[in-house]
């Protein structure tokens, strides 16, 4: 009894989450692709000419993994946060709330809704890039496993972002401030052999470089860092997280008086 | 079984605030139930607690014997809320808001879509089912939180002020649907500010002062305690001064307009001769207010001298 009212439930959030970004496809499917195709043209193209190889392949190929890593980051935590924000802020979030559906199935329902977003985006920015340059997936398997694990990860974080956000510049301030410069330095456009020792160092602290780069071996088969590392990280926070948004939403920090 | 058990049940906000203070109370399975209290006194706190979007401070709440506290999902599944305010999302049509609410309650879609239409249809929202919410005027808002709050069929509807702002006639249709859902074995609470509509339809009640329950008793039996009614008479002639009669107050609103407040045991034929004799002549009368607003308003006022 449980488990079907759970699985019709968790369809339900699921369902209503597509039929959003759907609706909404000029805010979620087509500011990526513009954004995607600029960097494909001015970075890989324009600029990409002149830096020759990077990591043994031609510029444009080395950054079409990183290009759609950054596009799975950014959408997978923004529709999370988006989504989850404005039904607070909305207070429909009360529909879910007061139904007998677990706080799992709520967390299992919008994460979904936010790696089906992701996995959107990922597919449009790889198709553009297919117009630029030849895509070969070297490990299928690793490179499908390090996009669900990082837009996992990612829609954890957003919903931790939007249970605390008060007002919708909190859930602006952590993507410009923290997940884009993270998602710049993590790899996405030059290899972290290029960067002094000390940078280098540095940047064996930022996750989003073992995310990168365990997905540019996915489909190149090249990485600055040990991919078993990777997948550590992303477990680990993806652990971390899914354990701090249940204990959220028991509490019902942000959502119940 | 009850429908409702509420056990010492505190509420202290973290800012101070003491919403609730020790409350117990009963609703019997099939009751029609009102919470009555002037704005403040902790009726959306109880409700909060009563559906879970509120956290109880202490003490427990039970909904057919599950404790809301211990086993939120059973006890939840029994529910359907109406909220004060509206919180739906207003971007999503009608049919497609019902919809998704029969899904967080395990009902498949093609069920839901059924008793989406059967509550739109009842609640003359069909013509409405697909179009923008936010374009719905404020009583079709009022009547889709309704439509939606009974797509999992509940046994317990909890209505908060549900008829805010509506027009007398289309309050008069949603008295009627709640009232016959009420027949149908669906236990309600009510909260409203209309105590006309309270009295209309409940048959017991609670009033909540200060996050204390300062009366909970049958309709009926808190209806005859009230001893004194106070009626608004219009006068043909202007009347100089308030008459002297034994046994009754006067109050001259203006020189044409007497207040006279009646002890239930005099006959009206008693103050009508009475004026008659004083030499005062009536033209028409009305009550100054529905009896359960006088009691209520006494209760409350009791409570504020305490």
């Amino acid at each position: 009894m449980n488990a079907r009212v759970n699985w019709v439930g968790y369809k339900t959030i699921v369902h209503k989450e597509v039929t959003r970004i759907l609706r909404i496809w000029p805010q979620t499917v087509v500011p990526p692709a513009i954004t995607m195709t600029l960097y494909f043209i001015i970075f890989g193209n324009l600029i990409g000419r002149r830096i020759g190889d990077m990591g043994g392949f031609d510029y444009m190929q080395f950054i079409v993994p990183g290009l759609i890593m950054m596009s799975v980051i950014t959408n997978s935590y923004g529709n999370m946060v988006s989504s989850f924000f404005g039904a607070k802020f909305g207070r429909h979030i009360e529909e879910l709330l007061i139904s007998p559906l677990p706080n799992w199935i709520i967390l299992a329902g919008y994460v979904t809704g936010a790696l089906l977003r992701g996995l959107m985006v990922g597919l449009v920015v790889m198709l553009i890039s297919l117009l630029f340059t030849r895509v070969e997936i070297l490990h299928p398997l690793i490179t499908l496993s390090v996009l669900l694990m990082t837009s996992i990860v990612f829609a954890m974080a957003g919903m931790v972002n939007a249970i605390f956000a008060n007002k919708f510049d909190d859930i602006a301030i952590i993507p410009t401030f923290i997940l884009t410069p993270l998602t710049y330095l993590g790899g996405v456009f030059y290899s972290i052999d290029l960067l002094p020792d000390f940078w280098q160092k540095v940047s064996a602290f930022n996750p989003i470089l073992y995310m990168v780069n365990g997905f540019r071996y996915g489909i190149l088969g090249v990485s600055d860092v040990k991919i078993a590392y990777a997948y550590m990280i992303m477990g680990g926070f993806g652990l971390a997280l899914a354990i701090i948004c249940l204990w959220l939403l028991h509490r019902g920090t942000g959502l119940r008086s | 079984m009850h429908a409702l058990e509420v056990n010492h049940l505190t509420k202290t906000y973290a800012n101070g605030v003491e919403a609730l203070k020790n409350i117990s109370l009963n609703v019997e399975e099939g009751d029609f139930f009102a919470f009555l209290g002037p704005n403040g006194a902790g009726k959306s706190t109880l409700i909060g607690i009563i559906s879970s979007l509120v956290n109880a401070s202490s003490g427990e709440v039970r909904v057919f014997g599950t404790s809301v506290q211990q086993q939120r999902s059973k006890a939840m599944s029994y529910i359907g809320l109406v909220p004060q305010e509206l919180n739906f999302n207003q971007f999503e049509k009608p049919l497609e808001i019902i919809v998704n609410q029969a899904g967080y309650y395990g009902i498949n879609r093609k069920v839901a879509h059924e008793r989406a239409e059967k509550y739109l249809r009842q609640l003359q929202l069909w013509d409405k089912h697909d179009k923008i919410s936010r374009l719905l005027s404020g009583g079709m808002k009022r009547r889709l939180m309704i439509a939606r709050a009974m797509v999992n069929e509940p046994r317990l509807l909890i209505l908060d002020e549900p008829t805010a702002g509506v027009d007398i006639e289309i309050r008069r249709s949603m008295w009627e649907f709640i009232r016959q859902i009420n027949a149908n074995g669906t236990t309600v609470i009510l909260t409203t500010h209309y105590l006309e509509e309270a009295e209309e339809l409940c048959r017991n009640i609670a009033i909540i002062d200060r996050g204390e329950i300062i009366q909970n008793s049958d309709m009926k039996s808190l209806l005859s305690s009230l001893d004194i009614e106070t009626f608004v008479l219009d006068l043909r002639e202007p009347l100089p001064e308030v008459p002297q009669i034994d046994g009754m107050e006067f109050k001259l609103r203006d020189p044409f307009t007497l207040e006279a407040s009646v002890p239930k045991q005099k006959s009206l034929n008693t103050l009508f001769c009475a004026l008659e004799n004083a030499g005062v002549q009536v033209l028409s009368m009305r009550n100054k207010a529905n009896r359960l607003e006088e009691l209520f308003l006494r209760l409350v006022e009791k409570g504020a001298m305490v």
